[in-house]
Parts: structure tokens; C-alpha cells; sequence
């Protein structure tokens, strides 16, 4: 996969997913109100004009959502000026314009990408990888969020981010709410409950999945052209190195925002979760080390 | 119409709508080096901009070091008016030694060393240069596109009669020319 075939695919993943949303919506809605006895066309109806616009709203504003949740905020060169210079100069040999760039306040290292292209980039990074990186490793970072950002990795990851993390409230929603409905009341069709109760499972799962099989391959990519832009692998590959060896937990991530970091913030030595394992957002550190060092 | 003329109007055909397709890629390849030029000129300008304070700044404290000064100068005026990238390049690549000589002069005078407007400019220059450094990259690289696209066969018989010319490497100075390797 060459670079100019990896931003046409973005662009028309982003697409894909954005319609195969709205019909997931809609369809999952229909069966959960055919479940519980609610009119489902009248909700379908609602869902699909409501999926409809969380589907556009996430392509314009899934960048200032993923800043919120994260609580990043925006920097001044004199804020920050090494880290500053760095995004500058990595732009200038990307031919990027310069994306607006973030702090968050978190010992736990780490850094990501968003926004919806180019022209609305956004780069971030936490304190503790600021503290933790020389120059070398943090030039090596950053070339690998920008590369993220010339990609149009940033705009799938955060329609993503967003529409994964819708399915998995409306299916929780589900769930309490068949929980607390009157039995006597209940007019829903006894197969519809049972494929609703199904979905309300899987769909959360089959959206984790879907997201994961967006990103390894593209965090192999950023790698990699991000070290074009530095001419220096080892930068990277030392960065991800420390990355390894740190243990503080993250204060700020969330499985929906998950894939959008540099480094998977769950790893296992982190967080206790029964799906790190499964579900991994990125090839093991170990492994894209071993590239960068073999180039 | 006989199978030679369908044959024949066929081959001129596709002839007409690869030299078509080359002609617009070559047009979209040189804007993009321009367009990289352009890049590396700001930075140029930078550095231009900043060099009369830097003068001004060091004299205040080191009058009798007249030398280093007209050299600076000079080259300064020259990078100005210079109009090639390769001779901006050579030009650019002079100034970079010129300026190392002002700031070699600066360690004997402590007074300078400490003052703040001589070592806000000291760091804007060398970021400057970095900079220099980054947008050449860019720019080299562009180049490296555009001149690949001219030579290869078959557009190299195209190219040469539509009038494309290579365009030109911006060097890098002794200093910077150690090596490096990267391999994918």
C-alpha cells in the first residue's frame, strides 16, 4: 500500500463507514423498539434522521469531541518551544500546513492526531512524553502523528472514534432499559427481544473489531513515512522503546479513543482489562521496533 | 475503413492522450518543486531579516571586529539579489560559515555572550537554519519527483519536445553533506 493509495482509501472508508453507520442505527433501532413494543417505524424514523446527523457532525467535530474527552488544550510556541519547533519544522518537510498543537496534562506518555484533513490538523501530546523524549525521539513522534495527518488516517480515526462510541452507549441503553420495562406491559415480540438482546452484545464487539482492522496496518505506515520526513528511524524506534519500559497509567484515554494514540494506552502491564489481549489497536511495540531498526 | 487506418487512428489516439496525461503531471510536478521553492525563500527572507540586527547587536559590543561584519554583509546583499536556486544555494551555504565566524568572534566578549537580545538572535538563526534545512529536504525531494517523471522512457522522448527542463538540487553545504541512509 503506497501513500496516495492509503489517503483514496481513507477518504473512502470515512465514506463507507459513515452510511453503513446510518443503516446500522437505524436497523439496530427498529429491532430494539420491535423489542421493548415501542412503535418502530415512528423511532426508526427519528434514529435514522438522528444517525443521519451524528454521521455528519462526526466528520466535522469528532476532533474537538476526541480534544474534549481527552481534555488536551491548545499551546503557544512560547509554551512549549522545542516541542513547537518540532511540529514547525517536521511540517515544512512534509509540505504540511501547521496543524494546531496540544498539551494534555498526564504523566503517562503518549501523543496523537486529529482532525478531518490537513487544513484542520491537530497534534497532541501529554506532558510526560514531553518530559520523557530528547530531540531526536521527539522529532521521531511527531513525524509519526503528522504522517497520520497527511494520510487522512485522522479523519477515519475520528469518525471512528465517535460512531464506535455511539454504538456502544445506544446498546447499553438497550440494556437498562429492557431491564427496567414492565413486564405486563411488554407487547415486544418474543424473537425480536432475542435478536436485540444479540445485538446489543455483539455490535459494541463487531465496532471494536472494525476499528481495529482500520489501524495496525496504519500505524506501520505512519512509521514509516514519518521516518522519511526525519531521515532518522532509530529516533522513532528509541521514542517507542521508552514507550515500552513506562507503566504510568493514563488518565485521559478511552476505549473509543484507544486507536488514535501512538501507543495502545491499555497495554496489558497497565490497565487490567480482559479484551487488551484480544483487542489490540496496534501491532505489538516490540515488532514495529524491529521494523524501524531494520530500515 | 480497412483494419491499417482503424490500427493506425488507434495508436495516434492513445499517443495523443498520453502526451495529454504526461503534460498535465509534468505542469502539477513542476508547481509542486516551485511551490517547495517558495518554502525554502521564506526562510532565506528570515534569515535576511534578522542578520542587519544581529550586526547591529554584536557591535554594540565588539566595534574593531570590522571584517567579519562587511563579509556578513556582503553575502547578505548577495543572497538578496541571487536568482537561481543554485546559486542562492552557494550563496546561502557561504553566509551559514560567515555567520559561524560572527559567533566564534562573540565568545571572547562575555558581555555579549550574556546579553538577551544576542541570544534570542543566536537561537532565532539557528532555528532558522534548521529550518532551512527542513524546507531543503522538501524541496529536494519535489525535485527528485519532477526530475524522475522527465527522464524516465517513455516521457523522456515527450518531455524534451513539450519543453520540460529538469529543475534543480538545492545543495547542502560541506557540513551538512555527511551521510545518510535510509533504506525501505
Amino acid at each position: 500500500m503506497n501513500l496516495y493509495n492509503a489517503i483514496s482509501a481513507n477518504k473512502w472508508k470515512t465514506w463507507i463507514i459513515m452510511f453503513l453507520f446510518v443503516v446500522f442505527i437505524t436497523t439496530l433501532v427498529y429491532v430494539m423498539s420491535k423489542a421493548l413494543g415501542l412503535s418502530a417505524i415512528g423511532i426508526s424514523g427519528m434514529a435514522l434522521v438522528l444517525a443521519g446527523f451524528m454521521s455528519i457532525g462526526s466528520y466535522y467535530f469528532s476532533d474537538k469531541l476526541v480534544l474534549a474527552t481527552t481534555g488536551a488544550k491548545e499551546i503557544k510556541k512560547a509554551d512549549y518551544p522545542a516541542y513547537y519547533r518540532a511540529v514547525e519544522n517536521l511540517c515544512i518537510a512534509a509540505g504540511l500546513p501547521m496543524p494546531k498543537v496540544y498539551v494534555i496534562e498526564d504523566r503517562s506518555p503518549n501523543a496523537f492526531a486529529t482532525g478531518r484533513d490537513p487544513k484542520h490538523g491537530v497534534v497532541a501530546a501529554t506532558t510526560g512524553l514531553l518530559d520523557m523524549m530528547n530531540e531526536a525521539e521527539l522529532e521521531g513522534v511527531i513525524a509519526h502523528e503528522l504522517s497520520h495527518i497527511k494520510n487522512y488516517d485522522i479523519r477515519l480515526a475520528g469518525v471512528l472514534a465517535v460512531l464506535v462510541g455511539f454504538v456502544a452507549i445506544l446498546s447499553d441503553l438497550f440494556v437498562r432499559a429492557s431491564l427496567f420495562s414492565n413486564s405486563d406491559d411488554n407487547r415486544g415480540n418474543a424473537v425480536f427481544v432475542i435478536i436485540a438482546i444479540a445485538l446489543a452484545i455483539l455490535s459494541p464487539i463487531a465496532a471494536t473489531l472494525i476499528q481495529l482492522s482500520v489501524n495496525r496496518k496504519r500505524e506501520l505506515l505512519a512509521d514509516a513515512s514519518g521516518s522519511l520526513l526525519t531521515r532518522y528511524p532509530e529516533g522513532l524506534a528509541s521514542a517507542l522503546e521508552k514507550l515500552a519500559a513506562d507503566h504510568t497509567a493514563p488518565k485521559t484515554a478511552s476505549n473509543a479513543t484507544a486507536h488514535l494514540f501512538i501507543e495502545n494506552p491499555f497495554d496489558n502491564k497497565k490497565v487490567k482489562n480482559m479484551f487488551t489481549g484480544l483487542f489490540n489497536t496496534h501491532p505489538p511495540l516490540e515488532e514495529r521496533i524491529k521494523i524501524l531498526r531494520s530500515m | 475503413m480497412n483494419t491499417t487506418t482503424i490500427i493506425l487512428a488507434a495508436i495516434l489516439g492513445a499517443t495523443v492522450l498520453f502526451v495529454l496525461y504526461l503534460y498535465n503531471s509534468l505542469i502539477s510536478a513542476r508547481l509542486r518543486v516551485k511551490e517547495a521553492f517558495s518554502q525554502i525563500d521564506v526562510q532565506l527572507k528570515r534569515r535576511t531579516d534578522l542578520i542587519p540586527n544581529l550586526i547591529e547587536t554584536v557591535k554594540g559590543y565588539a566595534k574593531h571586529e570590522k571584517g567579519v561584519f562587511e563579509k556578513v554583509t556582503e553575502l547578505r546583499s548577495d543572497l538578496m539579489h541571487a536568482k537561481t536556486p543554485e546559486k542562492k544555494a552557494e550563496v546561502n551555504n557561504m553566509l551559514t560559515d560567515a555567520l559561524k565566524s560572527i559567533f566564534a568572534v562573540a565568545e571572547a566578549y562575555p558581555d555579549l555572550k550574556a546579553s538577551e537580545n544576542f541570544k534570542h538572535l543566536q537561537e532565532e538563526l539557528s532555528d532558522t537554519e534548521d529550518k532551512i534545512a527542513y524546507s531543503r529536504q522538501f524541496y529536494n525531494s519535489n525535485v527528485l519527483d519532477y526530475n524522475t517523471k522527465l527522464q524516465v522512457f517513455p516521457n523522456v522522448i515527450f518531455a524534451r519536445f513539450l519543453n520540460f527542463k529538469p529543475a534543480e538540487f538545492f545543495g547542502a553545504s560541506e557540513g551538512d553533506k555527511q551521510p545518510v541512509k535510509v533504506s525501505f
